[in-house]
């Protein structure tokens, strides 16, 4: 198991799998050019197609990366926080994506005052910018020497940033939808088992400070 | 002629609802193939209505030209067989729409009546109107559909002098369609028109689009047109039309009065409240088939026609 999570090859496979999902949105779009016939790939709606396509995986890939803190725990693998911080940068991924063909697809003048004017005005897009700014520092402190120069305890209490990510995200999705609201509240329920399980588990290792977590005896490279 | 009741009729034929298969969970899932991704081919039970006239007053009053059938057909707001863009055409087209289509007008007439849809049909001849059709949410078709002026069904029936709206029901079965609580909206969905708005010629009564029958997820058998108002008002397979005294509750207005009030006129001076009406896409060009970005006018460019039902009301607030 240790063998399999610390093995490069798995990260490289999780990596093209990541990748899985805007290779299906290319062939899709490219099947809609070529075939002459893009409802049949893109829908007769296309630009709302690709925004609402590359959103969803944005907050998928925000709930995969909150999964990984619960399976560690759950596991005790602490190697599976090696796949974070790339799932972390994939949902950053994927947010810029979306966030692009808003700016750059959505009906609407595509001034500057005209979107500014969505994002102060609209409470999904107000809501959706919050939660996407918040990755951006996350996405910049990614890296090991950002680990080191913020020191890892004040680099772990930034990344908590991420929570305020999928809450928003969900409220976000949740405010955009016309009045079905079953993914939405899907999703709302998949993020707060995800911060209810590091509450309950914060809770109990205050209440219990004398029993240690186990450290890992493999050292870290 | 035997005219049923709604209630008596068969829907036997509609998939469950638990089929409806969301294609973004789909591919959510992760479980397909590449291929098995495309969107279903639309199935359309449509015949070819003969004896069609081509011209006259409202045959094509913009002079636009028609979106591609597929785009609409393809891309539907019908909650019932879905709340996905492209679920109604995947699930309506299993629904097996009865040939004696009764239709009931009630409500302050002196004398209610019902009417199957082959005695409505044969009211007038059947005209081809090209008019533009926006949707609340920012997309736009032109659509060739098929039938006539709503007032010339409303005229079978004497209102009486309470008779100031016009209320319009949508046939529901509960069996086969999606729940209130799974679409968010109430069902059978309902809309209304003040008296004079219905009577408006160019208020329509449609039962055909592209030369043919209705298809399923376009409201088949009949439906209403009012292409000077956003689509939701133009209301799907009709069962029921009340004349009523009161303002009667539309099914959008129920759900959030202040994002769809009752007139619901296009007007890109009137913002919804999550986003700005100015622009439109006007889909089915393009390499993609994404339209083009167009200003939207108000009373979707029928102002000269319908400007005056309106004289002298603030439309702001009667959004």
């Amino acid at each position: 198991m240790n063998r399999f999570l610390s093995s490069k090859w798995t990260k490289l496979g999780l990596f093209l799998l990541s990748l899985v999902p805007l290779g299906i949105l290319l062939w899709l779009v490219w099947q809609a050019y070529s075939t002459g016939n893009p409802t049949e790939y893109v829908s007769a709606n296309p630009i709302e197609y690709i925004t609402h396509y590359t959103g969803d995986w944005t907050i998928r890939f925000i709930c995969f990366t909150l999964c990984i803190t619960p399976l560690r725990m759950l596991l005790n693998q602490p190697k599976i926080t090696g796949f974070r911080r790339m799932l972390g940068l994939f949902a950053f991924f994927y947010g810029c994506l979306h966030l692009s063909a808003w700016i750059f697809l959505d009906p609407r003048q595509n001034t500057i005052a005209a979107i500014w004017e969505d994002i102060v005005k609209r409470r999904y897009i107000t809501v959706g910018m919050l939660a996407f700014a918040a990755m951006v520092p996350l996405a910049i402190t990614s890296t090991a020497g950002w680990v080191r120069r913020l020191t890892f305890k004040r680099w772990k209490r930034l990344h908590r940033l991420i929570y305020l990510t999928a809450v928003a995200g969900v409220i976000h999705y949740y405010w955009l939808v016309k009045s079905d609201v079953r993914l939405p509240l899907m999703y709302a329920a998949i993020v707060t088992v995800l911060l209810g399980y590091r509450i309950i588990a914060w809770m109990r290792k205050r209440n219990a400070p004398a029993r240690r977590a186990p450290q890992p005896t493999t050292s870290v490279g | 002629m035997l005219i049923r009741k709604p209630a008596d009729l068969r829907y036997s034929d509609v998939t469950p609802k638990e089929v409806y298969l969301n294609r973004r969970k789909f591919i959510g899932a992760g479980a397909a193939t590449l291929g098995a991704l495309a969107l279903p081919s639309v199935s359309l039970a449509t015949t070819k209505i003969n004896g069609l006239v081509q011209m006259g007053q409202y045959h094509n009053l913009g002079n636009e030209k028609p979106s591609p059938k597929a785009t609409v057909t393809g891309y539907n707001n019908f909650y019932e067989f879905g709340t996905g863009k492209e679920d109604p055409a995947q699930n309506a087209p299993k629904w097996k729409v009865p040939t004696d289509w009764p239709i009931r007008i009630e409500g302050e007439v002196m004398q209610p009546k019902t009417l199957s849809l082959d005695q409505v049909m044969k009211l007038a001849p059947s005209e081809e109107r090209i008019y533009r059709h926006r949707c609340v949410e920012r997309w736009s078709i032109v659509v060739p559909w098929i039938g006539f002026s709503l007032s010339t069904l409303l005229k079978q029936v004497q209102p009486t002098g309470k008779a100031k709206y016009v209320a319009f029901e949508t046939y529901y079965d509960p069996k086969s369609m999606l729940s209130p609580r799974e679409a968010g909206i109430p069902f059978p969905y309902v809309e209304g028109l003040r008296l004079d708005e219905a009577m408006h010629p160019l208020a329509m009564l449609s039962f055909g689009m592209y030369g043919e029958t209705m298809p399923n997820q376009n409201g088949a058998p009949v439906r209403l047109v009012i292409p000077w108002k956003y689509g939701y008002k133009s209301i799907k397979s009709i069962t029921r039309i009340r004349f009523v005294e009161k303002q009667p509750p539309t099914d959008w207005g129920m759900y959030a009065s202040n994002e769809y009030g009752f007139y619901s006129n296009v007007n890109p001076e009137v913002d919804h409240p999550r986003w700005s009406q100015k622009i439109e896409q006007r889909l089915g060009s393009g390499f993609l088939g994404q339209g083009a970005q167009i200003p939207t006018v108000k009373f979707n460019g029928y102002g000269e026609q319908v400007a005056s039902l309106y004289s002298g009301m603030d439309l702001r607030v009667n959004h």
